[in-house]
């Protein structure tokens, strides 16, 4: 409790140093905060949650309206951000998929519409397998979707989108073959894998950690280059720490991490992005945050300019690589 | 008996003067927001999300909860009054609300609105406090097969329902499929019916639907009927809606009926729309005189406020236990729920007792401050269509446009709801029946998702919605439902036509 405090405190004021320098652009009016999911989705959480700790801590005197717009699997949110050209008070929250919805699907914006601001997590992925599935590994889980080809059922949340694209990834690795079934959300593929209605899902920790607690469903390896941040056990004694990476399973797969990006119109003004990345990176650096990244066992990495723009280059081409061998690309 | 003790415990939690000024805060906020066409549960609940964030888990939930009761209420009160309802669920309240208000009984429905919905609501939750574990296990054998049959069955019911001619029903209905069409299809990932329009890339929301078809569609209607609303002379007193309470038990049969068609629609995430639209047809075919139904027949108000309610509340459940969010609503509650650091999902029940026996407690109060709040405004709403219609139109007017605009703050929509002001009022004109399409709009996607989630399973073969007892017999309740009518209509066609061939011979 006493060490929370002092890093509480710590980073209090540290705050309060950092205020002191203000950007050379200042917010003059309410801010917008568009979200391309609907509400209760991961963005939206994602959003919130960054919504509810400026507030907290005083880190923008402006007020902040969250906007939900998640139709056309976000882009809708993208489009209206495109529709704010040079407006600096319209941040837009997402995912990769600001950068990768255009390739799948015919929409009203290009990547070029957004300027790049910052990630702030990386959303891990795992395979997942219901309870009382007999395999304890991801080796042996593939090899009996290899033995029967075409039998074994993989939700995940829509079509194209990240779920199908690493779902695409591990085929094309390993040779297995799932019928892959797309629901609506996260939620409701967690609830089939449970209800044993499909065989595994790719979801994210906190799409699952509420069967996983009641052993409904288990996992199996992490798609991420080194093993999660030790946790509390969740259940039977295991925690986040102690899953091991699909790479240590025997998957040759690197990784696959979904990042958590904020995106500002095209043409607005240096200072305001400078602005934003600088709030962002404070909020980065909260107790509230690394609760957040702790609870949902998601990566908490801050990325803004050149490394923000290396990180989008490479997951840009390794998505665009399963896109066109699947035959999704459309422009 | 252990829930029983968990109850006692919750109510504990919730009974503390801080939590019921709450509760009254969130019902008086709730009815304000379904009141208004357009800003409905599910915004409303956004809009107050952030001010959560620095409360304690219990009284934020308590907080947003009351606000969804009374917007659910407060939804009814503009079905009624002016047959603009607040929210899709109210739609089946205007069929038979309307009539009687227009006839001067705007009290007596409104009271009996209010009264079943109570009593459906309470239902709903002496359903989860007696039955949590059990409705959460069942809920997990449904997947998408079940889901379709759900849904079949609703739009089975209605159909079969008679009043237009089956044929318009029909022709309704497939607009609204159209229309649930339009936008992201979660199924292929493609954008279909858009014409790279990028105003409708999220789709066509029902919502701006029902206050085109419905709030502008009737006003149209009355500004060419002679610029004044019926019912006037209506008198108000307190005692009307005592002496509507004493009726009330009459329909016992209906409110049970309506309780457990609500609670399966809310359980099986069929979610309160569609259920009030099932209840109002089952209600109609098994009354003893079908055709009181839509001239304002109490049933008729009765049946849907009852499922409607009952729905809402049970939908708590699998929200809870599942993550699985049972409607628009639970949708945004759930968001709040990871906010404040809680994991919806079965050891939510375990993990978080205060928490969630605290919202069951607050549940059964939220809904008896809920229906003594709204009763009590009883006499002010009806006493609205006391003003002149030259005031009230106008107002209703602005009202719908903003309540359009508030839906996605898209200026676009408001040119949406003007059009589909002019088709509802065509559809009035020409016989066509409105309801059919709205509830196409709510479910026709969610259903086209399940149909195709199934052929994905079963590689495209029909027999999946024969391949368990639980989805083959909801197939064979919704085929039932929609064969029994045809059945009749043709026997009684060819009786029709036989005598009149022994009369010609």
């Amino acid at each position: 409790m006493k060490r929370l405090c002092i890093a509480a405190c710590l980073a209090a004021a540290s705050f309060a140093v950092a205020a002191a320098p203000a950007a050379a652009w200042q917010p003059s009016k309410p801010i917008e905060f568009v979200v391309t999911s609907g509400a209760g989705g991961g963005t939206d959480n994602f959003a919130r949650v960054i919504q509810s700790i400026i507030t907290k801590h005083k880190l923008i005197e402006q007020p902040i309206v969250v906007l939900n717009k998640g139709g056309g699997s976000g882009a809708e949110g993208y489009v209206y951000g495109k529709g704010g050209k040079g407006e600096p008070h319209r941040v837009v929250f997402g995912t990769n998929n600001a950068y990768l919805l255009p390739y799948v699907a015919k929409l009203g914006y290009k990547f070029s519409d957004l300027t790049p601001v910052a990630a702030l997590a990386l959303d891990e992925f795992l395979i997942w397998v219901n309870g009382s599935a007999p395999y304890e590994d991801a080796q042996s889980y593939i090899e009996a979707v290899k033995a029967k080809p075409g039998s074994f059922k993989m939700a995940g949340s829509q079509s194209k989108d990240t779920d199908q694209t690493l779902t695409a990834m591990i085929q094309d690795a390993t040779g297995a073959r799932w019928i892959y079934v797309p629901f609506q959300g996260g939620g409701a593929a967690a609830t089939q894998l449970a209800g044993g209605h499909v065989d595994s899902n790719t979801n994210n920790p906190n799409e699952n950690i509420g069967q996983w607690k009641a052993g409904q469903v288990k996992p199996l390896c992490v798609f991420s280059p080194v093993r999660l941040a030790k946790s509390e056990p969740v259940h039977g004694g295991k925690g986040w720490g102690d899953i091991p990476t699909c790479k240590e399973a025997g998957l040759p797969i690197e990784s696959f991490q979904m990042p958590r990006t904020v995106w500002l119109p095209a043409d607005v003004p240096a200072d305001a992005v400078a602005f934003y990345a600088d709030v962002l990176e404070k909020v980065s650096k909260t107790p509230e945050w690394a609760e957040f990244i702790a609870r949902t066992a998601q990566t908490g990495r801050f990325m803004k300019g050149k490394e923000f723009a290396d990180f989008v280059a490479k997951d840009e081409a390794a998505n665009a690589k399963v896109f066109k061998n699947e035959g999704w690309v459309v422009n | 008996m252990e829930n029983f003790a968990s109850l006692l415990h919750g109510f504990e939690v919730a009974l503390t003067a801080h939590h019921v000024a709450l509760m009254m805060a969130g019902v008086l906020l709730g009815i304000l927001v379904g009141v208004l066409p357009g800003l409905g549960a599910p915004n409303g609940v956004s809009l107050m999300l952030p001010l959560t964030f620095t409360m304690d888990p219990v009284s934020a939930i308590i907080l947003l909860t009351s606000l969804y009761w009374g917007a659910l209420f407060g939804g009814s009160t503009t079905s009624i009054l002016f047959n603009i309802p607040g929210e899709p669920s109210s739609v089946a309240t205007t069929f038979d609300g309307h009539p009687m208000a227009k006839q001067g009984r705007a009290t007596e429905a409104l009271s009996f609105a209010f009264l079943s919905a109570g009593f459906g609501a309470m239902a709903g939750v002496i359903l989860i406090t007696l039955l949590s574990g059990w409705v959460a296990r069942f809920a997990l054998k449904f997947s998408s097969p079940e889901y379709f049959a759900v849904y079949f069955m609703t739009f089975a019911s209605f159909v079969g329902l008679g009043g237009a001619s089956p044929l318009k029903t029909i022709v309704s209905m497939a607009m609204g499929f159209a229309l649930a069409s339009i936008g992201m299809d979660s199924v292929s990932g493609n954008v279909r019916l858009t014409y790279e329009f990028d105003v409708l890339l999220a789709g066509v929301s029902f919502l701006i639907a029902v206050i085109g078809l419905f709030g502008l569609g009737e006003l149209l209607q009355t500004m060419e009927e002679g610029l004044r609303f019926d019912g006037v002379k209506a008198r108000v007193s307190p005692r009307d809606v005592l002496a509507t309470a004493l009726k009330l038990p009459r329909y016992w049969l209906a409110l049970l009926r309506s309780s457990i068609i609500g609670i399966w629609m809310g359980i099986t995430p069929g979610g309160p729309t569609a259920a009030s639209f099932m209840s109002y047809a089952m209600a109609k075919r098994s009354s003893r005189r079908p055709e009181a139904f839509g001239k304002g027949e109490p049933e008729g108000v009765i049946s849907p406020e009852t499922a409607d309610h009952a729905a809402g509340s049970s939908a708590m459940l699998p929200m809870l236990a599942l993550g699985i969010p049972g409607s628009a609503t639970a949708a945004v509650m759930m968001g709040g729920l990871m906010i404040w650091g809680l994991n919806p999902g079965p050891m939510l029940f375990v993990e978080r007792p205060d928490f969630v026996w605290g919202l069951i407690a607050s549940m059964y109060l939220g809904n008896v401050v809920a229906v003594v709040v709204v009763l009590a405004t009883v006499p002010l709403f009806a006493s609205i269509l006391r003003i002149p219609f030259s005031i009230i139109g106008p107002a209703i007017v602005v009202v719908c446009f903003i309540g359009a605009y508030t839906v996605a703050s898209k200026e676009f929509d408001i040119w949406l709801a003007l059009a589909f002001g002019i088709v509802g009022y065509l559809f009035k004109k020409l016989d066509y029946p409105i309801a059919p399409l709205v509830l196409a709009m709510v479910i026709g996607d969610k259903a086209e998702d399940a149909f195709r989630q199934s052929m994905i399973f079963s590689q495209g073969s029909l027999s999946i919605f024969w391949s368990n007892p639980l989805v083959a017999s909801l197939m064979a309740i919704g085929l039932a439902l929609l064969l029994f009518p045809l059945i009749g209509s043709t026997r009684r066609g060819i009786r029709k036509l036989v005598t009149a061939r022994a009369a010609k011979a």
